[in-house]
């Protein structure tokens, strides 16, 4: 109990002394802008007549990969998924690795918009809608795989429970069942959230707008919005509805994306876990793409002032924190592996170790397992560098988390005679490159076309606006 | 164009003589075949003009196929014009939809084995074998399964050809004429070559036709014959016979590189008699189970399923068998002496046996070897007993190889003026040495009769297409000499004319039918109207078979061959197991087909065992590596000065210092289909048929080799398959200790793991009031021939994918045999396992699919709803068995129309993008329960038979109703040894095993392996 007696003497110092800046809040909105500021700010970078360079060329390579796309899939339809590397024991490759992958990033948007409004996250505010429209495009990119991977998609919609003179109904017992209801359920709620949040800017794009067309376009999607208090209310209560709708969509989209497998008994796919697994992983993969999609985005178009480095740290923190909870269900994976006693599992977790993957299995540790502990450091946390390097890393790593999940458990299962290997063709990697391609091209569609940053939301976060609020939650 | 416009009427005549049938001419221009209409069909159809580039794949090849024949004109589709007399029930009327049955007989290599076709409205649909046939007893292989694709094959030929150029027949027979004239005038220097003929009927008309050209030479040719077992019968008996085995009555069997299961015209026989023996039964304990030991060098069934296998250079298999006969005191053994205390237990156990035992030699070791088994044979006092010796069922028994080199000699000389070569191709498969293709263009008048326009067809100024078996008439003996007319099922689809009808001819008789010269062959020697029906009726004319005869092997042992030359490494020539001697090569069903020991398809490679690849320097790591990746490094082997490059392939169990190869790949001409694998007669001279010592094997640096190998090599660690409980076995000995072995086995994993209660389920079972259908294969006596899975391609419309697909692994087999190996990889034992699909009562496929294209039906089936089916591949996934099977690309040919007409009508073509797997041949439950429901009674056990348990030479699978208390199904499952394949996941499985029991000789087994061994 030495250390009593040696407690320092805290010294008094004088309160005008100014804070330092590292433990003031870090702004999420930089000083100086007005509500004029702000609207200008954004609602230029739509309004201006002439379009960038700089997105014409990125927007011409997206279309490429469009190109890709479509070519990849007419030979698909016109083929057959036989130009996919598949096989008889690896039946699910690239395609449902791609779809889980899109799926995932698609999380972020829904977390970021629903989850942290409802925690009333104001840091939120400046990156919702670009992390919303992200969702978007990332959940059209991921539905491409379940639609065109059946072997005859032409009948895709006997997947549906429509009326029919046989009287058959889908199989509801089927993990795929409940993925067309899930992630058709979120695909809608994601877009209505989306598109009642852009109402009041789409608004203000038609009020601004100089070019007669351009103000009709707005204007018929504005569904002629004049900001009354009415409008006001009613819109207010909308959002939050579908906030409170989206949030338990957070959940449950990628929890039944894991039914998938985790329904099933493939070793190494037979898993309770999987659901929050997946879900931390998803919200991994959401916030890595966010990061890679914002920070560039943010020089681009100047908007250091709106998406501040507050965002980016915490982003960086969300990665972190979701990262570690990723990493708990690989080491999860081998207790409960090696726990069983289940020979099945226990060669299941050595065949992705040491098996003829092992390198994807690594590259997935380095990937999601070591490049977020980067994130610890508060100075690499704060530099676009080292979070946009960290964020690819985790890109990466999450498609390589199912590849590990997909093809390595299947192509050894339980009866070794029907072992075998499985690699993407080109085609496979046509689609995947092409889906990046879609996903991108609708992303430069956007932030040309509308507000990437929510005006009226920023517009909130001023000091004058902050007030306001305050008071109207006095009463 | 304008001169088509001259018609020649006369020639038109000429052309309208000849045609038959349903063979219609197009136009005016056809008919007079002129240049023109050549020349305007070769232009608008050019890809028919254009012979086809050698790498055609698969499926353009089936698109060309179908057009070829739309041009040719499908004559198919009618009875043939006499009477035929159908198998079982004669329907008054034809009932379409109801298959009739016909017995007939499918020869190979001149032996007769009796099969049952099922015909739907005169459309052969598939083959069985007839229960009544010596040489079948009801079950067939895989080559008489295909050999329905073999007649419906659009390559087949499909008209004469003189020069190349299309022809007739009857232009031919006039070409003919001249020749016959010459030698009638004593000109002499005609000559027949022929394979091994046993027809009498043929024959006879040799016989005749000899008669009338005292001059005319008879050769006979066979690349895969049984010279060796001729000479062999000779060194021992004194001349030419056939020395047949009963194995129903041996003990003890040795094998001198024999693979009696699998080779020969009586394997199916032997296969059966082998395994009814080595059936180990609850409460059957009296019937000790048999012991089989086989020395061999490359891996063979036969020595897959053998107690004790010993592997040896091939050519120390003499030494061995003279050791065997030296121990039970007879001869000397050579200095030679491998294994001493195997030779010793081996003869202590031969000669606890005497009279109830069998030494055989392969079909392809030397005369020596079989002089020496017959000998030791006769020590034993088995000679009468359980071997019995009969006279050649072969019209005229020669040595092949010496007719063959007598031929060509004569060619040579200039002795031979006109060759008619009836079948065969010996430009393809005569010895290297006897450089057959030249010689052969030195006959000034060459015709040649074939199923297709092959190589040497190519080389012969006239080409006349053969009848398919199932298209003519004719006879055959069987291995005992039973002797089956052969009725046609179809009339010719391709205006085929068969060797009867070609020797008629050369007898004067310008359009012998077949159905004439058979018919009068056998009423002309007594048979009668009703013995002719019950002949064609019962598939074979009874008490045909031919009488044993009272001989005694001589003692004398013959003296050891000349030295082999040492060195190098020794190679095994042996034919292929599926496509044999390269015949069956534009058979895609075969070329598709597993070979039983390495799973390859689509290729012949060079088979080593580790040591040796070791020693090559391919070593574990490289071959591992590419083995799983379906590669392999491609050697060039030099033999006697010839080089020729194949991949090479590691085959636990083959001797070192030797290797094996295949006959038949890599035909020229043999269809399009027929290239596939590397020919390797140019390394098969007359000096050394079938393989010898002094063989180079170096590896090259071609890139790694694609192979279409089914099960992936790598996986075959023996602890892998040991700790997963995949595979249960025993020997006898421990059976007879406990025969409750795999329960205990069972209750102990169940402790360990703590899983007493894993069967539990919140919901009651489902109560299967009707019938439960359910499978027990008993992996005692599988001998992992194939058979089956040929039988379920050809029942069940299965696909073909093609080399590419399967190195893709992607194959639509519905039924596979798995093949594991315990023990050291230089020796080990091998296991099969054949997997249908397991129609599991709580089936993992049923309840991920979307769509509930898969779902249960009330007699416990694991039912595929293929319309409904949108092919997410879930199922498969889900399936611990791995047996569902996926159509990635539309394999099934829906264009050809011969392969339309082929397929069996109940069962439906699978389309592009449907998964499908087996049904248990729901075809036929369903047509069972109708039949059973119109005489208000229960489906009677062994009403509904599989495919796959038809088809099985050792019945190792058996089918029927679990409700059934007297099924044998229901018994089979109360056995001790019954046991679910992955039991452990309450997949509930319908199809379930017996374990394998062995019968090693206390003597040679190490006690410690012994006690080791049983749970595996």
């Amino acid at each position: 109990m030495a250390e009593k007696e040696t407690t320092p003497v805290h010294e008094v110092r004088p309160t005008t002394q100014e804070v330092p800046a590292r433990f003031m809040p870090s702004p999420t909105i930089e000083p100086g802008h007005s509500f004029a500021t702000i609207t200008d700010h954004i609602s230029t970078i739509v309004l201006r007549r002439k379009t960038p360079i700089g997105w014409l060329v990125g927007f011409t390579i997206a279309l490429f990969g469009v190109g890709i796309l479509t070519l990849s899939l007419t030979v698909l339809v016109g083929k057959g998924v036989g130009i996919w590397g598949i096989n008889h024991p690896v039946g699910w490759g690239f395609d449902i690795i791609n779809f889980v992958w899109w799926i995932g990033i698609g999380h972020a948007g829904t977390l970021i918009s629903a989850i942290l409004l409802l925690l009333r996250q104001e840091w939120r505010t400046s990156i919702n809608r670009f992390a919303e429209a992200m969702t978007l495009f990332a959940v059209a990119s991921a539905g491409i795989y379940p639609a065109l991977h059946t072997g005859r998609p032409w009948y895709d919609f006997y997947l549906f429970p429509y009326p029919n003179t046989m009287g058959l109904w889908p199989q509801f017992r089927s993990p795929l069942m409940w993925d067309v209801f899930a992630v058709t359920t979120y695909a809608t709620v994601s877009l209505l959230f989306w598109y009642v949040g852009l109402i009041p800017d789409l608004a203000t794009l038609r009020d601004r707008a100089n070019n007669i067309w351009v103000r009709r376009v707005y204007g018929m999607f504005a569904l002629g919005w004049r900001g009354s208090a009415k409008h006001w209310y009613r819109y207010e209560h909308a959002y939050l509805l579908l906030a409170g709708l989206s949030t338990p969509l957070v959940l449950s989209v990628h929890t039944i994306v894991s039914f998938d497998f985790a329904v099933a008994q493939v070793p190494g796919w037979h898993s309770t876990f999987f659901p929050p697994y997946f879900v931390a992983g998803a919200v991994f993969a959401g916030f890595a793409m966010v990061l890679t999609l914002a920070i560039p985005a943010r020089k681009f178009f100047r908007l250091e002032d709106f998406i501040t480095m507050k965002h980016l740290e915490n982003m960086g923190k969300v990665l972190l924190a979701t990262g570690l909870i990723v990493v708990y269900a690989y080491a999860m994976e081998w207790f409960y592996g090696l726990y069983s006693g289940n020979v099945f599992e226990i060669f299941m977790l050595k065949n992705r170790a040491t098996g003829p993957y092992w390198q994807m299995y690594v590259a997935l540790w380095v990937c999601n397992g070591l490049a977020p502990q980067l994130m610890w450091f508060k100075r690499l946390r704060t530099s676009t560098f080292w979070l946009f390097v960290v964020a690819m890393f985790v890109n990466v790593g999450m498609w390589l988390e199912r590849f590990v999940i997909i093809p390595t458990s299947l192509h050894r299962d339980f009866l070794p005679s029907s072992w075998g290997m499985y690699h993407g063709t080109v085609w496979d990697w046509g689609v995947f490159v092409g889906s990046i391609g879609l996903f991108f091209a609708l992303l430069f569609l956007f932030v040309r076309f509308l507000p990437m940053i929510s005006i009226f939301e920023m517009r909130t976060l001023l000091p004058e606006a902050q007030a306001h609020a305050k008071e109207g939650e006095a009463h | 164009m304008s001169e088509t416009r001259k018609l020649d009427f006369t020639s038109f005549r000429e052309r309208i003589g000849d045609l038959r049938g349903r063979e219609y001419w197009r136009s005016l221009e056809e008919l007079s075949r002129s240049d023109a209409f050549d020349e305007f069909f070769q232009s608008e159809f050019p890809q028919q003009a254009l012979p086809l580039a050698k790498g055609v794949d698969r499926r353009s090849f089936m698109k060309l196929m179908g057009a070829s024949v739309a041009m040719a004109g499908l004559t198919a589709c009618r009875p043939p014009g006499e009477t035929i007399i159908p198998y079982v029930n004669q329907p008054e009327n034809l009932i379409p939809g109801k298959p009739m049955y016909f017995a007939t007989a499918m020869p190979l290599s001149g032996y007769a084995r009796g099969v049952l076709v099922e015909s739907h409205m005169f459309r052969p649909t598939k083959i069985e074998g007839n229960p009544e046939h010596p040489a079948s007893l009801g079950a067939s292989d895989a080559q008489m399964q295909a050999s329905i694709l073999g007649l419906y094959d659009p390559d087949r030929s499909q008209v004469v050809r003189h020069m190349g150029e299309i022809s007739t027949w009857s232009e031919f027979i006039a070409a003919l004429q001249p020749v016959l004239n010459q030698e009638r005038a004593g000109a002499g220097g005609l000559r027949i070559l022929t394979q091994t003929v046993t027809s009498p009927t043929l024959g006879a008309q040799i016989e005749r036709l000899q008669a009338e050209y005292p001059g005319l030479g008879w050769h006979q040719w066979e690349p895969a014959g049984g010279d060796a077992l001729r000479e062999g019968a000779r060194l021992a008996f004194g001349g030419f016979a056939n020395v047949l085995y009963d194995f129903t009555r041996a003990n003890v069997i040795v094998s001198l590189g024999s693979d009696f299961v699998e080779e020969g015209p009586a394997h199916l026989r032997y296969a059966r008699d082998f395994a009814s023996r080595r059936r180990v039964r609850q409460g059957e304990r009296d019937a000790a189970m048999n012991r089989l030991y086989a020395i061999e060098s490359s891996p063979t069934s036969t020595g897959s399923i053998a107690d004790h296998r010993l592997p040896v250079k091939p050519s120390q298999i003499e030494s061995m068998a003279r050791a065997i006969l030296a121990a039970l005191g007879g001869g000397s053994a050579g200095e030679d002496t491998h294994a001493p205390e195997f030779i010793a237990a081996v003869a202590k156990d031969l000669l606890a046996s005497r009279g109830a035992s069998i030494v055989i030699a392969g079909d392809h070791q030397p005369p020596a070897v079989h002089a020496i088994a017959h000998g030791i044979n006769q020590a034993l006092g088995n000679i009468g007993s359980t071997v019995m010796v009969i006279d050649s069922p072969e019209v005229r028994p020669v040595n092949q190889l010496e007719s063959l080199r007598q031929l060509v000699t004569d060619i040579n000389a200039g002795a031979v003026r006109a060759l008619i070569i009836l079948g065969g191709n010996p430009v393809f498969d005569a010895p290297a040495d006897f450089n057959f293709k030249a010689a052969l263009q030195k006959v000034p008048f060459r015709a040649h009769l074939s199923l297709y326009n092959d190589e040497t067809s190519l080389l012969s100024h006239w080409h006349i297409p053969e009848t398919h078996y199932l298209e003519s008439w004719g006879d055959a003996r069987a291995y005992d000499g039973t002797a089956t007319i052969m009725q046609p099922l179809i009339a010719p689809l391709y205006n085929g004319r068969s060797a009867y009808e070609v020797l008629g001819a050369m007898l004067g008789a310008l359009n012998t039918s077949p159905y004439t010269a058979v018919r009068n062959h056998w009423f002309e020697r007594g048979t009668t109207e009703e013995t002719w029906r019950r002949a064609l009726h019962d598939g074979l004319i009874a008490g045909s078979a031919l009488p044993p005869r009272t001989v005694a092997a001589s003692g004398a042992v013959p003296a050891s061959g000349p030295a082999q030359a040492a060195g190098g490494i020794e190679l095994e020539i042996r034919p292929d197991p599926t496509i044999f001697d390269g015949r069956f090569a534009n058979n895609a069903w075969l070329q598709e087909l597993p070979k039983p020991q390495t799973k390859i398809t689509w290729d012949n490679v060079l088979l080593i065992g580790p040591g040796t690849a070791d020693q090559i320097g391919f070593g574990v790591d490289e071959r591992s590596a590419l083995f799983n990746e379906l590669k392999t490094r491609v050697v060039e082997v030099e033999y006697r000065g010839v080089k020729v490059h194949l991949p090479v392939w590691v085959v636990p169990g083959h001797a070192e210092g030797a290797a094996t190869i295949y006959l038949g790949g890599g035909r020229e001409n043999g269809g399009r289909i027929a290239g596939a694998g590397t020919n390797i007669y140019p390394l098969r001279p007359s000096t050394a048929m079938w393989g010898g010592a002094g063989a180079r094997i170096t590896l090259t640096s071609r890139a790694p080799y694609p192979i279409g190998c089914t099960q992936e090599h790598q996986s075959l660690d023996p602890k892998l398959v040991g700790e997963r409980g995949i595979i249960r076995d025993a020997t006898y000995q421990h059976y007879l200790g406990n025969p409750n072995f795999v329960q205990d086995y069972e209750h102990q994993i169940e402790q360990v793991a703590g899983l007493e209660n894993s069967n539990e389920s919140l919901y009651p079972p489902f109560a299967y009031k009707g019938h439960a259908w359910a499978m027990v294969i008993d992996t005692s006596v599988c001998t992992g021939c194939n058979g089956c899975v040929a039988a379920c391609q050809s029942e069940n419309n299965i696909a073909v994918v093609g080399k590419d697909e399967v190195v893709r692994e992607r194959e639509l087999h519905w039924l596979r045999i798995d093949r594991y190996y315990k023990g050291d990889p230089a020796n080990p034992q091998v296991y099969h396992q054949p997997v249908p699909c397991m129609q599991c009562e709580l089936a993992p496929c049923e309840p991920v699919c979307p769509v509930q294209a898969t779902s249960h039906s009330e007699d416990g089936l694991n039912d595929m709803t293929y319309n409904r089916c949108v092919g997410t591949r879930y199922c498969s996934n889900n399936c611990p068995y791995k047996v569902r099977r996926f159509n990635f690309f539309g394999y099934s040919d829906y264009d050809t129309p011969a392969l339309k007409a082929m397929r069996n009508p109940d069962v439906t073509i699978r389309t592009r993008g449907v998964m499908e797997k087996c049904t248990y041949c729901v075809q036929r439950i369903n047509h069972g329960k109708i039949e059973a429901e119109k005489e208000n009674r229960r489906v009677r056990d062994g009403e509904v038979v599989t495919a796959c348990q038809q088809a099985c030479p050792t019945q190792a699978i058996v089918f029927g109703d679990m409700n059934d208390p007297s099924s044998h199904v229901a018994q089979l499952k109360k056995e001790p040894t019954m046991y679910a394949l992955l039991g452990e996941l309450n997949t509930r499985p319908r199809t379930t095993y017996l374990a394998t029991i062995r019968n090693p000789n206390p003597e040679l087994v190490p006690a410690a392996a012994t006690a080791a061994g049983e749970h595996h």
